[in-house]
């Protein structure tokens, strides 16, 4: 139990620094973003306009540096992001929710996919080492040596089309309504199936890797000798012996890597137009939209540190050494 | 301690009886032509009843040969011939070495069992430690209950001089004499008729090692199983074995009683050997220690492998490869009549050999 409220400490100390600096990066940015929009606008709001849009913006009050983060506190627990300058007037919170679904949903399903099957490759291959089955590793790793946008485009001009049997870009059938109806989901499956099969492909070989050497590693342990000479079954030596110590590495790299899923996969968004939050935040940078970029860093660093969480409940589930106290 | 819950099985059996039989095993590392000769026909018997030590140099085959025997070799080893039976309580004589996968995990811990090297790493760590005790006896009565195992794990810790409500503990909470005592106690949890012992000390202090080979002492009287005990520590094996063996170079140079191989060493490295720690008891004497080292594995010479490091050294030594025989001295009779020796200054029909041994292999 002190274990937990350790750490629960411990990650409010690290959510609070996170949106400190958060709060803290745009104010020392060069420049402030009334310039900015003057400035891309190139003369097409006339200069006296400037005051209106600080109003606007509601830069005109002169706060201190600490009311504004006082403020922003207050804001942030609310839901409140500010509004966005590219999506005017748009709320941050809007465009992140809009946007956050379709990344979870799509990176999400294949960064578990792509754990799962990995691992369980991983260790088949591992127990097995020197045979065959060692030929599957230089074909995964050169799937995940190619550069990803190459991967995706020419998934998409294999299936889509010459085949013709995915769609190329898009989310879900325009046609269609979102709702939860069969229909819709299953039209989101069909569109989200190649980008989630470039996911896959592309980031597999490294969890079988990971796990394969984990489990050759863990097999030459005296307690997997000792379970054998125990006379248990291969099957349970395998898994409760040699597979339960080798997967603890994976299982924290798993959790980092769900972590980044929030940050999006921005390569594969843009390859295929598909909604997401990478997307978002790519569109943001371009045209300087501060708080849309904040509100996407607050949303990726909370999804980072939450996952750091489960990855140290699960590792201190998985492990006893973890959870000693002291 | 009391093994209150265990039926302790009177000692079938007399001593003399074989429980476990090597018979002319060779083990090679490797699977190409150029591949290492570990054990050379290496045949050794082990009696019911009876602590058999296994001595030698680091690297000599002793742990090959109890790996060997018990089919847990790691890649590359691999055994290249012989035989191992294996007589169990009913007579019944099996070739471990020819028995189905399936029969073999069915005949593990039961009739063998094996305490490792590695204390620290022989507990898998992210199992309670009853769990790990608890399985291994599930795995061979599959209609137990897991309360009963559990109670049963629970009872041979106490028989061990462990408190039972450790069992819930996990590996790193324990110290490693007191897992070195779950090992024991996890080994014993089948009543094994054999038990083979793999350094089971060398990672514990002087105190730990004592109370240890104590408690196996203590335990092979009350349950009668054998014991292989391998170690390099030639004074512990002294005092807990009956019989030795010695090993060098992949091949055994000498087998013969515990006492007989101390006083009356019939082997130029077994005399070597024990010239090279002190005794517990006795007047001083000089400790010499052996020239030079063990023979590269890889690149074997010809004839006694011993050879070049021996002080009785003839021509027919570099030449032949002796095999392990009787004694010169065997026409004493009794005791003498039963050790066997690999050396051929015991040889009288060989060219070059008169028959008459160094002083100090003829006491």
């Amino acid at each position: 139990m002190r274990f937990a409220v350790r750490r629960t400490i411990f990650y409010l100390i690290t959510a609070w620094a996170a949106v400190t600096i958060n709060f803290l990066i745009p104010r020392l940015m060069p420049g402030d973003p009334v310039t900015a929009l003057m400035g891309r606008m190139q003369g097409r709001i006339d200069s006296n306009a400037e005051e209106s849009i600080r109003v606007l913006f509601g830069l005109d009050t002169g706060a201190s540096v600490w009311q504004q983060y006082v403020d922003y506190w207050g804001l942030l627990l609310r839901g409140d992001l500010g509004l966005s300058f590219t999506f005017f007037p748009t709320p941050v919170s809007e465009i992140v929710q809009q946007a956050l679904p379709w990344t979870i949903g799509l990176v999400g399903v294949a960064t578990i996919i792509s754990f799962t099957l990995g691992t369980g490759i991983g260790v088949a291959i591992g127990w097995r080492r020197g045979t065959w089955a060692d030929a599957l590793l230089p074909i995964t790793t050169f799937f995940s040596a190619v550069p990803y946008f190459w991967l995706g485009l020419i998934a998409i001009t294999v299936f889509s089309v010459t085949l013709g049997w995915f769609p190329s870009s898009g989310s879900y059938d325009r046609g269609l309504v979102p709702t939860w109806s069969w229909e819709f989901v299953g039209s989101v499956i069909y569109y989200g199936f190649l980008p989630a099969l470039t996911v896959v492909l592309s980031s597999i070989a490294g969890w079988i890797l990971g796990m394969r050497n984990m489990l050759v590693t863990v097999s030459s342990e005296d307690y997997v000798t000792v379970a054998h000479a125990k006379g248990l079954p291969e099957r349970r030596v395998m898994v409760g012996y040699a597979a339960r110590n080798a997967i603890l590495p994976q299982v924290s790299n798993f959790a980092l890597s769900l972590g980044f899923v929030v940050g999006g996969t921005l390569i594969m968004e843009m390859v295929f137009s598909y909604q997401g939050i990478g997307y978002t935040l790519f569109q943001a940078v371009n045209t300087q939209d501060y708080p849309l970029m904040q509100g996407c860093f607050l949303v990726i660093t909370l999804a980072v540190l939450g996952a750091n969480i489960i990855a140290d409940f699960v590792y201190a589930a998985l492990d006893p050494r973890a959870r000693q106290e002291g | 301690m009391t093994a209150s819950t265990l039926d302790v099985p009177a000692p079938t059996g007399t001593v003399g009886e074989p429980v476990l039989e090597i018979e002319n095993l060779s083990v090679d590392y490797g699977y190409t032509d150029d591949a290492t000769h570990v054990l050379r026909d290496v045949s050794l018997t082990l009696h019911r009843g009876e602590v058999l030590g296994l001595a030698g140099e680091s690297g000599c085959g002793k742990s090959t040969l109890a790996y060997a025997a018990t089919r847990l070799l790691p890649p590359p080893g691999l055994i290249t011939s012989g035989s191992v039976h294996f007589t169990g309580r009913d007579g019944q004589r099996t070739d471990v070495l020819r028995q189905s996968d399936a029969e073999l995990r069915a005949s593990r811990w039961q009739d063998t069992a094996i305490v490792f090297q590695g204390a620290m790493n022989s507990l898998n760590p992210v199992y309670r430690i009853g769990r790990q005790i608890a399985d291994g006896i599930l795995a061979h009565r599959p209609g137990m209950r897991r309360k009963e195992a559990w109670d049963q794990a629970a009872s041979l810790l106490e028989m061990v001089g462990i408190n039972a409500d450790r069992l819930r503990d996990f590996p790193h909470q324990l110290s490693g004499g007191m897992r070195q005592r779950v090992m024991i106690a996890m080994a014993l949890a089948l009543d094994p008729q054999v038990l083979i012992m793999d350094e089971p000390t060398t990672a514990l202090d002087v105190v730990m090692q004592r109370q240890i080979v104590e408690e196996i002492a203590d335990l092979r009287e009350r349950l009668g199983f054998s014991v292989v005990f391998i170690t390099h520590d030639v004074s512990l094996l002294i005092e807990i074995a009956d019989r030795i063996a010695i090993m060098y170079a992949g091949d055994i140079v000498e087998d013969a009683g515990a006492q007989d191989v101390y006083r009356r060493p019939r082997h130029p490295y077994s005399a070597a050997l024990l010239h090279s720690f002190p005794p517990l008891r006795g007047e001083r004497r000089e400790l010499t220690g052996i020239p030079g080292s063990p023979p590269d594995m890889q690149k074997m010479p010809p004839g006694c492998p011993f050879a070049p490091r021996c002080a009785h050294v003839t021509d027919v030594c570099r030449q032949v490869r002796p095999v392990l025989g009787p004694t010169a001295l065997a026409d004493r009779g009794g005791r003498e009549a039963e050790r066997s020796v690999a050396c051929h200054l015991h040889d009288a029909d060989l060219e070059g050999i008169d028959g008459t041994l160094p002083a100090d292999l003829a006491r």
